[in-house]
């Protein structure tokens, strides 16, 4: 049961893009068609997946005071291992991907590079670290979870923005300026969830 | 690009080239941290400081550094600077550091970083590239304290923690708006300054 509310909240209530605005700027710069947003969206759950529960496992078995070397707490050098581990993931998960899906690695094109440097990857590993889950279990259903509202949250947004290029839209709001307007009404609309207790 | 003088490297990006408006970087932290303006205040410095020194940096080794790991490269000296950052922090303002949570951590994410690292770090001379992050890092800033002002003035009725605007106000009627302080209204702001530079500056709009 709790996995399952870890799960729902971090959907729903803890959503990356508007309850935390983690990868925004891919959010805005890649939503313009659905098709590619499905794409990145795949690529991010796809990533968050393999990147937080070896975080969770560095953090507690490594980084924690006492954890590797008695007396020791290496804490703060957590930025610096989760983003190590990130680039590198991302950079096996591509070429694995590359050898053994080509049709995959074909659809997701330069998203997967990309995502090393996307706030909502990091974001996870961070809020993961911060939220302090019990197990890995947790922090796994918890990165699906961040994973799924980042996914609906961008392809929420770009079939909005597809709608959006057919109307009249004042010329200096059109692009990302109505972006950011469509996205804060969208927070709005997810407000409601946060009164959700699971 | 190489050839803009050092006046305009800093003053650009304050307005027609400005990070978050018109180059849509770093938009994460951007929301984030703007419900109160002293976090905004010290994330707006945090990030100029770790812009200009990883622009510095990069700019002195880009000639050995092979293109093929240059992501790596720039992630761990971006890395190195925020974990300096953090701890100063940790140090001198502890409250503010917890306040702001995972945010500073994700300077290394953010756009603004790599983005002028890639763009101009790496193919510049060291003093144009510490101007550039500088000029990038402080228009940064400045939208983050506008929006900042804004939410804070309206959203709480007071600037610093003070309370500025004054009892006879709410004596008449006057009402904090509350929802200010909530995660869409920073969206909708941002979109607004846009609006509103856009509208200004006829050449930023987009066809």
């Amino acid at each position: 049961m709790e996995a399952l509310s870890i799960f729902i909240k971090s959907i729903f209530i803890d959503n990356m893009i508007f309850a935390s605005f983690l990868g925004m700027c891919s959010y805005l710069a890649v939503s313009k068609t659905v098709k590619t947003s499905v794409g990145l969206g795949a690529a991010v759950i796809f990533v968050l997946l393999v990147t937080v529960p070896v975080n969770y496992l560095l953090e507690n078995y490594i980084l924690k005071a006492n954890a590797f070397i008695e007396g020791v707490d290496l804490s703060f050098l957590s930025f610096i291992m989760f983003i190590a581990v990130i680039a590198a993931i991302v950079q096996l998960v591509e070429m694995v991907v590359e050898k053994f899906a080509p049709a995959l690695y074909g659809q997701l094109g330069i998203f997967l590079p990309l995502i090393a440097v996307n706030c909502a990857i990091m974001g996870a590993s961070l809020f993961m670290q911060q939220k302090e889950f019990p197990t890995i279990g947790h922090a796994t259903v918890y990165a699906l979870g961040a994973g799924i509202g980042w996914f609906i949250a961008i392809v929420l947004m770009a079939a909005i923005r597809e709608k959006i290029s057919y109307s009249n839209v004042p010329a200096p709001l059109k692009g990302v300026g109505i972006a950011f307007i469509v996205c804060g009404l969208m927070a709005i609309a997810f407000m409601s969830f946060m009164g959700i207790k699971l | 690009m190489a050839q803009t003088n050092n006046s305009e490297l800093l003053k650009n990006p304050l307005n027609l080239q400005n990070p978050i408006t018109v180059q849509v970087l770093g938009i994460c932290s951007a929301l984030a941290v703007t419900v109160k303006l002293e976090p905004a205040i010290v994330m707006a410095i945090s990030v100029t400081v770790v812009t200009a020194l990883a622009n510095l940096i990069i700019s002195l080794i880009r000639n050995t550094i092979p293109s093929r790991i240059r992501i790596i490269v720039q992630l761990m000296v971006v890395a190195s600077l925020v974990i300096l950052v953090d701890q100063v922090l940790k140090a001198f303002m502890y409250e503010l550091d917890k306040a702001l949570s995972v945010y500073i951590g994700l300077i290394i994410t953010n756009c603004i970083v790599m983005g002028r690292l890639e763009a101009f770090a790496l193919g510049n001379k060291p003093l144009p590239a510490l101007l550039d992050g500088i000029g990038n890092g402080l228009g940064y800033g400045v939208i983050l304290v506008l929006v900042a002002l804004v939410r804070e003035l309206f959203g709480t009725g007071q600037l610093f923690g003070c309370q500025v605007i004054p009892d006879w106000c709410y004596e008449h009627g006057y009402a904090n708006c509350g929802f200010m302080l909530n995660p869409p209204m920073a969206l909708i702001l941002i979109g607004v300054v846009i609006w509103i530079q856009r509208a200004k500056f006829a050449e930023l709009q987009e066809k």
